[in-house]
């Protein structure tokens, strides 16, 4: 029973690192119709930022990690930024080429902090705290994933209210259905595009930085290895669905974590989580297309 | 359904440089800058046979994205697939050459038709992304090693039995160098063939207007399949060639980067012209080559930490490269010598009013 | 009705060329929109009366010239060109359907003050399915939130394009009667097929054939004339 616990915990953080990094692919894609290939240097850059600035903070835990995580979270906004204005926005509407050149700017990215921090993985100074671990009905959970949950959680509410409440939530939920019809009404869409890819860089930075906590280390190929298991959450939830992306990630996080423990306790292969995942992304595709809670394409 | 296929000047020029090429082992002929002593080296001729493979499966990718529109990022897999099936069947099974190619090229076409079913549900982004969730279950499968069949992340070195004593050693290698020029002949004339033909003509039309291809009365899923499995199985073949040329397989060829890296050569090269793709495919296989060595030599070494960093790495430089192309020369290298040959399109071709408006969705 | 003097123009549309993919749409389109009142922009299906309102609007791209009172609109994105008093009920009304009405609204304001007392005059019903999706009402509501959208905001013209299509006779009453009251306020640019509609709000009438202008002149004239209502509109004369 604790087992089963422990696995439902660990899913479900394995899962908060997919929502926090699909998240704001699902509302960039559903905006702006980009798939950005880059996404992944957010998280890249979210985690060797936290590492950058923590190991140079001569604070004490806490402290040193909550400063860092904030710093992480301002470098990926301004990179976000940078790369939608830089890259994106003056291929509008060629939609394409933004793939295309957010897959060049993945690979020379990744390139590029391998050479600069080097190709292995470095070890990341986390908080004691995290790397301690709470009973929970007789199962011993590593802090480091509750505090994953906590954070995509209150991600997700803050993300839900944003899009509810605020007149930017409410341009970027009509821009989803319609664009074009919202500058019509008068409406930069412009600068919605760039205000969602960084919210998307910040949870994706937020990502890396809580992955670093997740797996003890940083290294250059996370990113994208972490990238394309939310590219599929994105597609199981139905692309341009907020909510689809959170549910799905969770379906898929509590999945893979489940079916790679008992394969590899059974069967002595422990991948079978890894593709179990792949088969449902085929079922789901076979069986409805537009994802969970997408929309059928009309 | 074949057409009328009709040959012409085109035809005589691809015929020319390939009796060129098939050549070099012959000459005593030098590149100085591009190639170390004479081109009939067996190094160089080694270098050679892999751009020719290169430039093949670029134009087996270039079926798919540049003729059919159909953007996957997935194709390594069955490239992956033409080298690690021979490998293993020969390797672990001990099976006879033969009978192994045979297997190898049934699952050429058994692997990209059954995908593609799935795949070509959806389209457009969801359908790119699903072809790289595929890819990467290959890639997961053979690091796992599941029987130890794939050697993991060690890879596999490739048991040469059965394979005919003309194709072994390092003397041999100009034999290994015609095969893969017999490979990119084959694939450069399917793809011509396919191009001109009924299917490539809805292939083309599927790319430029989906909708328009159903209201004529066709099935754009059948057309799209066939360019799928088509294209893997070209690509799958490539892999046998590829598998010979190194004697052994290795689990980079399954992942996501090589996909990319097809995805940029075709888009280097042009995509949907026919040789385009090819140029696209040998010059990336040449610069990766290249790369390696310059990034490793006294010229790098001496310049200011902060530039070696990102030119000790060749994939930087490409993905460099690429986004530049994209920005400047979306047309890839045909792309500029074709605008300087026909410059008679609408004035707008090409820009924003080319595509139709959103607003009536 | 007697025809009013136009003292100015509000909009004036010089050899307007639209090219979509390889067609050539529009191949010179010339013409000008008197200030007050309806101009009805009529034509068979396919003449490019649509691309006529998404070029002003800047929604595709053009080339000529199209002056809203002294300002170039070519060259300048749609947001802007909106936002200098140009309002818009799109031929397929276009609303947010997971948005509520009053969201749908919201979106619309433009100004500092949103006239939510002229729409709710015209439109009650809106006022009290405020809090319902779009995506739930029905096709004359929907109409009722495109045309709404529009009068929320004080604007120099309203381009509207088949605001009945497909609605009831009795929806298609209450349309006609809104626009009727916008154009109080407004200059409205009416595209109809609906030719008693067309008749009924719009004084001048500019009509397109593959692309260019074939007709300008005041809509009884043309409507009197079966031959030429028979040529230009694919239909005789009066309905």
């Amino acid at each position: 029973m604790s087992t089963v616990i422990l696995l439902l915990v660990t899913g479900l953080g394995l899962g908060a690192l997919y929502f926090l990094i699909a998240s704001g692919l699902s509302l960039t894609y559903g905006l702006m119709r980009v798939l950005n290939f880059a996404h992944g240097i957010f998280l890249t850059v979210g985690g060797y930022a936290s590492w950058w600035i923590a190991v140079r903070l001569p604070l004490p835990d806490p402290w040193r990690f909550l400063v860092a995580l904030l710093g992480c979270l301002v470098v990926g906004a301004i990179v976000a930024a940078a790369v939608e204005v830089g890259l994106i926005r003056p291929l509008y509407r060629r939609h394409i080429e933004q793939v295309l050149v957010t897959v060049g700017l993945a690979l020379a990215f990744t390139a590029l902090v391998q050479g600069t921090f080097g190709a292995d993985p470095i070890s990341y100074p986390a908080p004691a705290w995290t790397q301690g671990v709470t009973q929970l009905a007789g199962a011993n959970i590593p802090n480091s994933r509750l505090l994953a949950i906590a954070v995509a959680a209150a991600v997700f509410l803050l993300l839900s209210a944003f899009l509810r409440f605020t007149r930017w939530g409410l341009i970027v939920r009509a821009g989803v259905e319609n664009r074009a019809m919202v500058s019509a009404l008068g409406i930069d869409v412009q600068r919605a595009f760039t205000l969602v890819f960084a919210l998307g860089g910040v949870a994706a930075a937020l990502a890396g930085a809580l992955g670093a906590l997740y797996f003890g280390n940083i290294d250059p190929e996370r990113g994208t290895a972490t990238l394309i298991f939310a590219f599929i959450v994105i597609v199981i939830g139905g692309l341009g669905s907020f909510t689809g992306s959170a549910l799905a990630a969770v379906v898929v996080g509590l999945l893979q974590q489940f079916m790679n423990y008992y394969s590899s306790v059974y069967w002595g292969f422990s991948a079978a989580g890894d593709l179990s995942v792949v088969l449902l992304l085929a079922v789901v595709l076979l069986w409805r297309p537009q994802g969970l809670l997408g929309r059928s394409v009309g | 359904m074949l057409g009328r296929v009709r040959p012409g000047r085109s035809a005589v020029a691809a015929t020319a440089i390939f009796a060129v090429l098939a050549a070099i082992p012959f000459v005593d002929f030098e590149i100085p800058g591009l190639f170390n002593g004479l081109l009939s080296t067996p190094g160089t001729l080694q270098l050679l046979a892999l751009c020719a493979t290169f430039a093949g499966v670029a134009l087996s990718y270039n079926l798919l994205f540049g003729y059919t529109g159909l953007l996957s990022f997935g194709h390594a897999l069955y490239f992956a697939a033409g080298i690690y099936v021979t490998d293993i069947l020969l390797t672990r099974y001990h099976w006879a050459l033969a009978p192994a190619l045979a297997a190898t090229l049934a699952v050429g076409i058994a692997l990209p038709l059954v995908l593609g079913a799935i795949a070509l549900r959806v389209s457009g982004i969801a359908f790119a992304m699903v072809t790289l969730a595929f890819a990467q279950a290959g890639s997961i499968l053979v690091l796992d090693n599941p029987g130890r069949l794939t050697g993991g992340e060690e890879g596999l070195g490739l048991d040469v039995t059965h394979i005919p004593d003309l194709l072994i050693g390092v003397l041999n290698t100009r034999y290994l160098y015609w095969i893969a020029l017999g490979y990119l002949l084959l694939t450069f004339v399917i793809c011509w063939w396919a191009v001109n033909s009924r299917p490539g003509r809805v292939w083309q039309a599927i790319r430029e207007n989906e909708r328009r291809v159903e209201v004529m009365g066709l099935n754009p899923f059948a057309f799209k399949l066939l360019a799928f499995t088509l294209s893997g199985f070209l690509a799958t073949l490539g892999g046998i060639v590829y598998l010979l040329l190194l004697g052994g397989a290795t689990p980079e060829v399954t992942t996501a980067n090589l996909s990319l890296a097809l995805l940029l050569m075709v888009v280097l090269g042009g995509a949907g012209t026919l040789w385009g793709p090819a140029l696209g495919g040998a010059l990336y296989e040449y610069l990766d080559f290249r790369l390696l060595k310059l990034s490793s030599s006294s010229q790098v070494a001496s310049l200011p930490s902060w530039l070696q960093a990102p030119l000790s790495q060749p994939l930087f430089i490409l993905g460099t490269v690429f986004i530049l192309l994209v920005f400047f020369f979306p047309g890839g290298i045909a792309g500029i010598t074709g605008r300087m040959a026909r410059p008679t399109r609408s004035p707008t071709a090409g820009t924003v009013a080319d595509v139709p408006p959103e607003v009536a969705r | 009705m007697s025809t009013p003097i136009a003292t100015r123009t509000v909009l004036e549309i010089k050899d307007l060329q639209v090219y979509l993919g390889e067609s050539h749409i529009l191949q010179g389109v010339s013409f000008e929109v008197p200030a007050g009142g309806v101009t009805a922009l009529l034509g068979r299906n396919g003449a490019g009366k649509t691309t006529t309102i998404k070029a002003i609007l800047g929604l595709v791209g053009r080339k000529g010239s199209i002056r809203l009172a002294d300002r170039e609109l070519v060259g300048l994105p749609t947001h802007e060109i909106v936002r200098l008093g140009v309002g818009y009920v799109p031929e397929e009304r276009e609303v947010f359907s997971e948005l509520t009405v009053a969201e749908n609204l919201k979106l619309a304001e433009r100004g500092t003050k949103p006239r939510y007392d002229l729409v709710f005059e015209v439109f009650p019903e809106l006022e009290q399915r405020r809090a319902q999706a779009a995506g739930s009402l029905s096709g004359g509501q929907q109409q009722m939130v495109a045309i709404a959208r529009a009068l929320l905001n004080e604007n120099q013209i309203i381009l509207v394009d088949e605001p009945t299509k497909g609605l009831s006779p009795l929806m298609v009453g209450k349309a006609a009667s809104a626009l009727k009251r916008a154009a109080e306020a407004a200059t409205l640019l009416l595209v109809e097929q609906n030719l008693q509609v067309a008749r009924t709000l719009a004084e001048k009438v500019v009509v397109l054939d593959e692309g260019r202008v074939a007709y300008t002149g005041r809509v009884a004239d043309l409507l009197a004339d079966p031959a030429l209502a028979r040529r230009y509109l694919g239909v005789g004369g009066s309905r």
